[in-house]
C-alpha cells in the first residue's frame, strides 16, 4: 500500500478498496517502525491524524470527497498548522503552536487530507544537508546499504526522505534557493517549486521573503500536479501572491511533448559537474529527444553571479524577519534575564543554531550604514540582470534542464564545517529563485547507487508545462519508482 | 550676541481608519490591554502584513491637501530595531519613495503675516505598541493595540524661526487633518504628536547650527514652552562657547525640563531597505481622482467664505474655520440663530468659555448647535436679554431642559415688549426723577444726553424685574424725554 501514489491511494479510497482511518494506520505504523533511520518527523500527530481520517470516511461517505479526501500526507515543519507544534526545525520554535492554519494548510484540510505530522528540515530553511536542525540530521534512506548516513539534502530533507522512504506519499516543502528541488534530487523523488506569487506564503514561517516559495513533493509528477491544484491560487492574506487562475494541472499531463524546445544553459554543463552526473542528465535530454523535443545550448551569462547575490539578499531579508524572535511573545526565552539587552542577547543566542546566526550576521552587515550600496544594492542589480537573462532565453525556448546539484548525496559532516562548498550544492538551483521562475527536479539516473535529479525550469506561470514535462518523462523511464537501497 | 532660530518639525498623524495599516484589527483607543491584537500585529511567525487601502487614501487626501505632489510609486521600508512594543524587531515605514512629495502649508500669523512652511515629504508607516511602566510591579507590561495603528509623519522643512510660527504651523496642521476627517485630532490620546527640530545660528548666517531633537509633544502648549526651553538651553551653551551636541531629547512639561535621550552616536543604524514582503504600491490617476472626490471644504476656503457668506471679520472667521467640528457648530448655530454675528460672539464666547471651563471638546460638548441658534434667535428678536440668555444657555448646557423657549418660559425670562405697559412705566419712573428730566432736557450735548439716559435704565429695568426689553425702554424715553 505505501508503494503507492497519491492518484492510486485516492482511486483505492474511492472504490472501497481502503478506508482512510486503515490508510492512516498503516502509514502511522510505518513512520513508527521505519522512522528512526531516518529522523524525518519532528512530530507525528497521530491522534489529528485519526480523527480526520475518520472524518474523512465520513466525508466520502456522504458522497462529497474530493481527490484528497482520507489521502495521507504529511507538512514540512515551517506550514503553520492550528493546535500542531510548528518548529521551523529550531529550538527558537520547538514550544511553538500556532493558533491559525497557514493557507496551504488550510487548503489541505479543506480538501479532507490527512495530515500525519510534520516532517523535519534545516533550522529555518537554512541549509542544503538538513544537519542545521535543531531535531538532529535527517539521514537518506538512499545509501544505507553501504552502512554510510547520507544527506537527504535540504532544507526540505525530512518531507524528500519521508516521500522516499515510503513513510508518506507526498509532503509540502518550500525552496528558497533550492530547497525542494536539491532534496528531491538527492532523495530520488519529484519536486516541484511553482512560479514566485502562485502559491500564497500566508502562513510558510519566513526566511527570505522575495525569495521562497512552498511547493510540492512526491515520487511522481501527476501527485505534484495533484498537490499544485490545491496549493495554488490567489490569497488576499499575501500581497505578493498574484491574483491568477489555477488550471487544473493534471489536464495536461499527457499532452505529447513533440516540438517542444529545450535549451541547455551552457554556464550549467561546467566543470562545477562531474563527469558522471553530467552523463546522466545528458541521457535524459536524449530521452526527451525520443520523445520528440528539439534541443539547443542557451546562455544564462550573469547565472555564475547567483550565489553570490543570493548569499547577500537572502540573509539580508532574513536579519529583519528572524528579528521577530526576541523572546517577548512566543518562541523560546532564556532564563532569569537581568535586563532587557540580556534577554535579547541571550534568547537569540541561546535559540538560534549556528547557521541563522550565521546569515542574520551576514545579512545584518551587507545592510549597514556604508554597506548597503556595495552589497545590497549591487545585489539587487544582479539578481535584475539574472532575471533578464531567463526572460531571454524563454524567447526561444520552452524550458531549460540542466542538473539539480553538482553531485548525489554526500556523507553526513562531509561539508558541515565548510559554510562554503556548502552554499555551492545549490549553484545550479539559486538562479530560479533569483528570477522567480517555477522549476522541477525529476529522478533521472543514477551515479554511484546515489539518485541524480534533472532540473526542469519553465517560464513564469508555465507550472502545467513542466509537470507535463515531467510525466511524459515518467512514462518511458522508471527512476522515480526505484527502491531505495 | 544675536540668534536666529531655526525650527522644523516631525509630525506623527495617527489616521482615523478603522483597522490597522497592516491588519483588520481595530484601532479603538481605550480597549483592555492586548485586545485589539491579532497574530499579524504580534508578528506571529508565518504570518503577512497586507496594506489597507483606506490608509492610501487618507494619505494621497492629505498630500492634495497641502499641494504636494503624490507618490505613484510608494515602497515600504523595514526599519530595523529591538525594542519590547515593536512586534517585528523592525517597523514598516517608507524611506525613499514616500506617498507623499514637497508641498506647504500657509499658516496666518497673529500680527497678520502669512507664513509659508514648506513640506519636505509625509510617508506612511505603522506605530508601536506600548510600553506601560507603571503598575507592573518594576516589570514593564506591553500593549499591543497601537501596534500597527496607521500613521502618516509629516516632515517639515526648517523653515520657522519662532516658537509663534512653529505652533502656528502646528495649529494649521491639527486644524487640517482634522477638517480632512483622517485624523481625530485627540492630541491627549496621541493622535497627534510633534518632535520638534531646532538649532540656533548667528543672526544673518547662511550655515545652520548643530540641531536637538525634542521628542513626542502632545499638546500645542508644551510645544511653545519646549521650544523656548530649548532655545534658551542652547543659547546659554553657545553664549558659553560651548557646542549643542546632536541628540534627541524628552521635554517634561510639567518640570519645564528636558534630558537627553540619546547622542548621534548611540543613534541605531536602522538598516532601512525595502519591505519584501510588500510589493510596491502604484498609485494611479483614478485612485488620486478618486481622493479628490473626498477632499472636503479647507480651512483655508472655509475661512474666506464664512468671511463671505456671513460677514465676519478675519478674526473671528480665522477661529472659527480652524477646527471642524467648531466650524460645523458654527454654521448650524448660525443656521438656527437669525443672526450670523451674534451666533459667533456666542461660540466664540459663552460656548467656548464653557468648553474650556470644563475641558471639553467641541464634540463633547452637552449643547447642540440646533439648541444654541435657537437661543440666538430669541435675543436677535428681543425675546430674551443678553443676560437673561446666559442663564438660559447654562440651564441648556447642565442638562435642565434641551429647549431655550422652554428654559426662557420656565424662569420667567421673556423681556417685556408690550410697549403699553412700558410706556406706563416710563412715566412712572420720570414723574419720580424731576430734577433729572430737567437736567436732561437743559442739556445741548447729544452725547451727554445718550449717557445721562442711562440713569434712567435701572429704575426702570427694576420696575419690570428686569424683564423690561431695554431697547423699547430706550426709544420710549427719547421720546418722552424729547418731547
Amino acid at each position: 500500500m505505501h508503494n503507492k501514489s497519491v492518484a492510486e491511494l485516492s482511486r483505492d479510497l474511492e472504490s472501497g478498496n481502503v478506508s482512510s482511518v486503515e490508510l492512516t494506520r498503516d502509514f502511522l505504523d510505518r513512520i513508527k517502525s521505519e522512522d528512526t533511520k531516518y529522523n524525518s518527523f519532528i512530530t507525528v500527530s497521530e491522534e489529528q491524524a485519526l480523527a480526520d481520517a475518520k472524518a474523512a470516511d465520513e466525508q466520502r461517505a456522504a458522497g462529497n470527497a474530493t481527490v484528497w479526501t482520507g489521502v495521507p500526507f504529511a507538512h514540512k515543519d515551517l506550514f503553520c498548522t492550528e493546535g500542531v507544534a510548528t518548529t521551523a526545525g529550531s529550538k527558537m520554535l520547538a514550544n511553538f503552536v500556532p493558533p491559525y492554519d497557514g493557507t496551504v494548510t488550510a487548503n489541505f484540510r479543506q480538501a479532507g487530507a490527512v495530515c500525519l505530522g510534520k516532517t523535519n528540515m534545516d533550522e529555518f530553511a537554512m541549509g542544503s544537508s538538513n544537519e542545521s536542525s535543531f531535531f538532529g540530521a535527517v539521514t537518506n534512506p538512499w545509501g544505507l546499504s553501504n552502512e554510510q548516513k547520507r544527506v537527504p539534502g535540504g532544507s526540505s530533507g525530512g518531507s524528500a526522505a519521508a516521500v522516499a522512504a515510503r513513510l508518506v506519499p507526498a509532503a509540502t516543502a518550500t525552496d528558497t534557493g533550492g530547497s525542494i528541488r536539491q532534496p528531491a534530487a538527492l532523495c530520488g523523488i519529484t519536486g516541484l517549486k511553482p512560479t514566485y506569487g502562485r502559491v500564497s506564503r500566508y502562513g510558510i514561517i519566513s526566511f527570505a521573503s522575495s525569495l521562497e516559495q512552498g511547493g510540492t513533493m512526491a515520487r511522481t509528477a501527476e501527485d505534484n500536479a495533484l498537490m499544485l491544484n490545491i496549493m495554488a491560487g490567489f490569497d488576499p492574506k499575501d500581497s505578493t501572491c498574484v491574483d491568477r487562475a489555477v488550471p487544473d494541472y493534471t489536464a495536461t499531463l499527457n499532452e505529447p511533448l513533440k516540438g517542444l524546445k529545450i535549451g541547455l544553459p551552457k554556464e550549467y554543463f561546467s566543470d562545477q559537474l562531474s563527469p558522471a552526473m553530467e552523463e546522466q542528465v545528458r541521457n535524459a535530454v536524449k530521452e526527451y529527444e525520443a520523445l520528440g523535443a528539439t534541443v539547443k545550448e542557451v546562455s544564462l551569462p550573469n547565472a555564475r553571479l547567483a550565489v553570490a547575490a543570493y548569499y547577500v539578499i537572502a540573509p539580508a531579508e532574513a536579519s529583519a524577519n528572524l528579528a521577530r524572535y526576541d523572546g517577548v511573545r512566543f518562541g523560546y526565552r532564556c532564563e532569569n534575564p537581568k535586563d532587557l539587552d540580556d534577554l535579547y542577547t541571550r534568547t537569540r543566542a541561546e535559540g538560534f543554531g549556528p547557521e541563522v546566526k550565521r546569515r542574520i550576521l551576514v545579512g545584518t552587515y551587507a545592510l549597514s550604514a556604508g554597506y548597503y550600496d556595495a552589497y545590497f544594492l549591487k545585489a539587487q542589480k544582479v539578481r535584475r540582470l539574472i532575471q533578464q537573462d531567463f526572460i531571454n532565453a524563454f524567447k526561444d525556448v520552452d524550458v531549460l534542464m540542466s542538473p539539480v546539484s553538482p553531485s548525489p548525496a554526500f556523507v553526513q559532516g562531509e561539508k558541515s564545517s565548510d559554510p562554503v562548498n556548502m552554499y555551492l550544492e545549490d549553484i545550479f538551483t539559486i538562479a530560479a529563485n533569483l528570477a522567480g521562475v517555477p522549476a522541477m527536479s525529476v529522478p533521472a539516473g543514477f551515479v554511484d547507487g546515489l539518485p541524480v535529479g534533472l532540473q526542469i525550469i519553465g517560464d513564469y506561470f508555465d507550472e502545467a508545462r513542466l509537470l507535463n514535462a515531467a510525466h511524459q518523462f515518467q512514462q518511458v523511464t522508471d527512476w522515480h519508482q526505484a527502491l531505495p537501497r | 550676541m544675536q540668534w536666529d532660530i531655526v525650527i522644523g518639525l516631525e509630525i506623527h498623524v495617527q489616521l482615523a481608519t478603522k483597522t490597522k495599516i497592516f491588519s483588520g484589527s481595530s484601532t479603538a483607543f481605550g480597549a483592555g490591554p492586548n485586545t485589539q491584537a491579532s497574530a499579524i500585529d504580534l508578528a506571529m511567525p508565518g504570518t503577512l502584513p497586507v496594506p489597507n487601502e483606506q490608509a492610501f487614501r487618507y494619505a494621497v487626501m492629505f498630500g492634495l491637501a497641502v499641494d504636494a505632489e503624490i507618490g505613484r510609486r510608494s515602497v515600504f521600508d523595514h526599519k530595523n530595531y529591538f525594542y519590547p512594543d515593536l512586534p517585528r524587531g523592525s517597523q514598516i515605514t517608507q524611506m525613499d519613495h514616500p506617498i507623499v512629495g514637497p508641498g506647504f502649508v500657509d499658516v496666518d500669523l497673529a500680527d497678520g503675516r502669512r507664513k509659508r512652511v514648506r513640506i519636505h515629504h509625509a510617508h506612511l508607516e505603522e506605530d508601536a505598541g506600548k510600553s506601560l511602566h507603571e503598575d507592573y510591579h518594576g516589570m514593564t507590561g506591553i500593549d499591543l493595540n497601537r501596534a500597527g495603528t496607521p500613521l502618516i509623519e509629516v516632515v517639515t522643512e526648517p523653515d520657522m524661526t519662532s516658537a509663534e510660527e512653529a505652533v502656528g504651523f502646528a495649529r494649521k496642521l491639527h486644524s487640517l487633518v482634522t477638517s480632512l476627517g483622517i485624523c481625530d485630532g485627540d492630541m491627549s490620546q496621541g493622535s497627534l504628536r510633534f518632535d520638534v527640530n531646532i538649532s540656533l545660528k548667528p543672526k544673518g548666517s547662511d550655515t545652520l547650527g548643530t540641531r536637538t531633537e525634542t521628542k513626542n509633544l502632545n499638546s500645542f502648549r508644551y510645544m511653545e514652552q519646549a521650544i523656548a526651553h530649548e532655545v534658551e538651553r542652547q543659547m546659554d551653551i553657545l553664549e558659553d562657547g560651548g557646542q549643542v551636541v546632536q541628540e534627541t531629547r524628552l521635554y517634561n512639561g510639567e518640570r519645564d525640563e528636558s534630558r537627553s535621550m540619546r547622542t548621534k552616536e548611540e543613534a541605531n543604524d536602522y538598516r532601512y531597505f525595502p519591505c519584501p514582503d510588500l510589493l510596491p504600491v502604484v498609485i494611479d490617476d483614478a485612485f488620486i481622482q478618486s481622493a479628490r472626490d473626498l477632499l472636503p471644504e479647507l480651512p483655508d476656503d472655509r475661512k474666506a467664505r464664512f468671511k463671505e457668506q456671513y460677514g465676519l471679520n478675519d478674526y473671528d472667521a480665522g477661529l472659527l474655520s480652524a477646527d471642524a467640528r467648531l466650524a460645523a457648530f458654527f454654521e448650524e448655530t448660525a443656521k438656527h440663530g437669525q443672526d450670523a454675528k451674534l451666533a459667533a460672539n456666542w461660540v466664540l464666547g459663552e460656548f467656548s468659555a464653557w468648553l474650556n471651563a470644563e475641558d471639553k471638546t467641541v464634540s463633547e460638548a452637552p449643547i447642540t448647535g440646533l439648541q444654541l441658534g435657537q437661543l440666538v434667535a430669541r435675543i436677535a428678536d428681543n425675546t430674551v436679554s443678553s443676560s437673561g440668555a446666559k442663564k438660559v444657555f447654562e440651564a441648556l448646557w447642565n442638562g435642565d431642559s434641551d429647549n431655550a423657549d422652554a428654559v426662557i418660559e420656565s424662569q420667567g425670562l421673556k423681556q417685556v415688549s408690550d410697549t403699553g405697559a412700558l410706556e406706563k412705566m416710563v412715566d412712572d419712573v420720570l414723574a419720580e426723577m424731576p430734577d433729572q428730566v430737567a437736567q436732561y432736557q437743559q442739556e445741548q450735548d447729544p452725547k451727554k444726553q445718550k449717557k445721562m439716559l442711562g440713569g434712567f435704565m435701572g429704575p426702570l429695568m427694576k420696575a419690570s424685574k428686569g424683564q423690561g426689553n431695554p431697547k423699547l425702554f430706550n426709544e420710549i424715553l427719547v421720546r418722552k424725554l424729547g418731547g
